[in-house]
């Protein structure tokens, strides 16, 4: 990587990482709530992530897993609470404010730029970290740093064969991993990855995740993930959401003791496993 | 490292002869074609060509639908026609090569300001709020004639002072020049935008707006930007267009002529840059000749469209450029017996539709000029049944063999590009 791209790194992230305090928190959501109509779907979430850590999401179907990655990305508007990123107040900012402060994320449903090439997604997501911004009177082809960044990631997420390949065109699991790259792209120390391994298969996940486990070396990361061997394989923390609220927020073998997890939501898919297992 | 990127780089060979055989087309042509209705012709299709570049900055490489791109034109043709009057009367120092400048500024002046409104929003929405304000600038231009000059117009003469080194630009070749020059420089300039973060950022936006803010970037503005320099090169094209003709009237502004960028545009074919220089030379045939040769041109336009928007939605740029796939593959040979049969019974179809139109018309519009349809060298009688039996023949039967043919060759072409993805395939894993 060349001086110049080390130095945009840095500067991104001096500003946001100038207010974390000596054991402060890269990610803190406090009391958030989210209503639709008169349905509270968020209802009162506490949750405090550390640098570095990686926790995983997990949670039955419609418990609003999502909704609250949309609630931290700004996708969606908290209807009250507080977000901090870095101990920054991110609730309400923009998606594109939030992500410049460093937090980037994937979605559930594959998101990419259909008729562009490997090469060309991947530039996409690192050139406003390098500072270029809504640059008009520069050749993209000159900027070295971009370049060489973008064929990097193409190789981190194995798809340096592929660089002229439009992305319409990548397999499925090909474009899971293109999804990753845009994601890690811009150098964002934050990283939400909501279901990256949905729909594929057991071999596919297990690759996939060692993938995701690479590029997200000394990040915080917080992942959505169904696949349970995934989720205490991965995750040096699990959060439990049921119906809007988090239950358990604890190391994956406290998570996997405790009674009320068990009884909300842990044993009914461990119980469908076996059953699973056992039937085949 | 050294990875070779598909991009402008100065010394890319191959751009130098393409660019290089531009300017030589644009240098020679009025050499080849030199009559007077030819010269005129050339000039409206270097003005056509930069407007419908302009507006592919808006469709193909923004995603964004607009129903109103002649009001930048149209507004550039205005300012500078009023600069050129100026100008004429002393009033203001301006060289005439200029005036078309003049323009640009104008249409990025009011892209400016319309277009703060307008790219709030993108797709259907967008669509819908550029047709307002189209409807809104042509209402005006006959509400304020101070201005507009009513439904005359505004007239002038770009012949200001004494010619300079014998240009006076009083004959069409010298404004031919001229235009020649602002159409190779405006192509050029366009280009290098798609070739910079915003053009690039820009075709995200069009892929996908929503995944452009997760990685930083505010698509309005995005939109915003885009649209500026869009409305910029408009009112170049528009100021040129108002040297030309030296007259610029209400229409300039009017819907039809912002439904003739994007109809042309979209033909040339959007999805690659030549595409829109492509449709900005039909776009003159069209109007020109199309228009001399028969009434009913507007009709068969329509036509054309409506089969390029079902069967080729990529535009003409996109059948040449998969037609260029299966010859790299050396698989053009195989297909072009289908040509053959495809392009012969869509001309017999074409023959018997377009007896039909011809006497619809002229039962219509020419009745009174007697019973008698000249076309093609045949006589035609609309009002006799066997003339109607004889077109309606020829085209069903025509309908009936080219759609024979169509399935045929859609099955073959289908087979080729099997055969191509198998080849790609191969040499990757090599």
């Amino acid at each position: 990587m060349s001086s110049a791209t080390s130095t945009a790194d840095t500067g991104r992230f001096e500003q946001a990482m100038s207010h974390v305090h000596a054991g402060g928190y890269a990610l803190e959501l406090r009391d958030l709530r989210k209503r639709f109509g008169k349905t509270e779907i968020i209802r009162g979430v506490d949750l405090a992530v550390r640098p570095g850590e990686r926790v995983a999401i997990i949670g039955p179907n419609g418990a609003g897993k999502s909704t609250l990655f949309n609630l931290i990305s700004g996708r969606f508007e908290p209807s009250s609470g507080e977000v901090l990123l870095n101990g920054h107040r991110i609730d309400g900012k923009k998606p594109f404010e939030i992500n410049r402060l460093g937090l980037s994320r994937s979605f559930q449903i594959t998101n990419i730029f259909p008729k562009l090439s490997v090469f060309e997604n991947l530039r996409c997501g690192v050139l406003w970290s390098l500072g270029y911004k809504y640059t008009l009177f520069r050749f993209l082809a000159g900027m070295d740093d971009a370049n060489q960044r973008a064929d990097e990631l193409m190789k981190m997420i194995r798809l340096d064969k592929k660089h002229d390949t439009l992305a319409m065109n990548l397999t499925y699991a090909e474009q899971r991993a293109l999804e990753i790259g845009i994601t890690i792209a811009g150098g964002a120390n934050v990283i939400l990855l909501d279901e990256p391994t949905a729909g594929m298969s057991k071999s596919e996940t297990s690759r996939f995740i060692d993938l995701i486990r690479e590029v997200t070396v000394g990040k915080t990361l917080l992942t959505v993930e169904h696949d349970m061997g995934v989720v205490f394989g991965l995750a040096d923390k699990i959060a439990v959401v049921v119906y809007g609220e988090v239950i358990a927020f604890d190391t994956p073998e406290a998570v996997r003791a405790n009674p009320k997890v068990q009884e909300a939501y842990l044993g009914s898919v461990l119980a469908d496993e076996q059953a699973a297992s056992a039937g085949h | 490292m050294t990875k070779p990127y598909y991009e402008f780089k100065p010394y890319n060979v191959g751009r130098w002869i393409v660019w290089s055989l531009f300017a030589l087309v644009l240098l020679g042509a009025p050499l080849v074609f030199s009559g007077n209705l030819s010269i005129t012709m050339l000039s409206q299709m270097g003005i056509a060509i930069i407007a419908c570049l302009s507006y592919n900055i808006l469709l193909g490489q923004g995603g964004m639908l607009s129903f109103g791109h002649a009001v930048y034109t149209g507004l550039g043709s205005y300012m500078a026609m009023h600069a050129l009057n100026a100008a004429a009367d002393g009033q203001w120092p301006i060289p005439v090569s200029l005036i078309p400048l003049v323009g640009g500024v104008a249409g990025l002046f009011f892209a400016i300001l319309f277009g703060y409104v307008t790219t709030k929003k993108a797709g259907t929405p967008f669509a819908m709020i550029t047709l307002g304000m189209a409807e809104l600038v042509f209402a005006m231009s006959l509400m304020f004639s101070e201005f507009f000059g009513g439904e005359a117009g505004i007239s002038g003469n770009r012949v200001v002072g004494e010619a300079f080194m014998g240009i006076s630009y009083g004959p069409p070749r010298q404004v031919y020049y001229l235009i020649a020059v602002y159409t190779f420089v405006c192509v050029g300039l366009m280009f290098a935008f798609t070739r910079t973060p915003l053009g690039r950022i820009l075709n995200a936006v069009r892929d996908n707006p929503e995944r452009v803010e997760f990685i930083g970037y505010n698509t309005q503005k995005v939109r915003y930007l885009a649209f500026m320099i869009a409305g910029f090169f408009a009112g170049i094209a528009g100021g040129l267009g108002a040297l030309n003709f030296e007259i610029v009237t209400a229409e300039v502004v009017g819907a039809a002529r912002s439904g003739g960028y994007l109809l042309f545009t979209f033909l040339g074919g959007a999805t690659f840059f030549f595409g829109p220089i492509i449709g900005g030379i039909l776009m003159v045939l069209a109007a020109v000749l199309l228009s001399e040769l028969t009434k009913a041109w507007l009709l068969y336009l329509g036509l054309i469209f409506l089969f390029m928007v079902m069967y080729a939605p990529g535009g003409i740029a996109s059948l040449i450029m998969m037609n260029l796939r299966v010859a790299s593959f050396g698989k053009l040979r195989e297909v072009w017996v289908a040509y053959l049969a495809l392009g012969v019974t869509a001309l017999v179809v074409l023959l018997g539709g377009g007896a039909m139109v011809e006497m619809i018309y002229h039962l219509q519009l020419d009745a009174a000029m007697g019973d008698v349809v000249k076309y093609l060298g045949m006589s035609l009688h609309p009002k006799d049944a066997g003339s109607w039996f004889g077109a309606a023949f020829v085209t069903l039967t025509g309908l009936g063999i080219f759609e024979l043919t169509r399935r045929q060759f859609s099955a073959q072409w289908a087979e080729i590009q099997t055969e191509i993805e198998k080849e790609i395939k191969r040499r990757e894993t090599q």
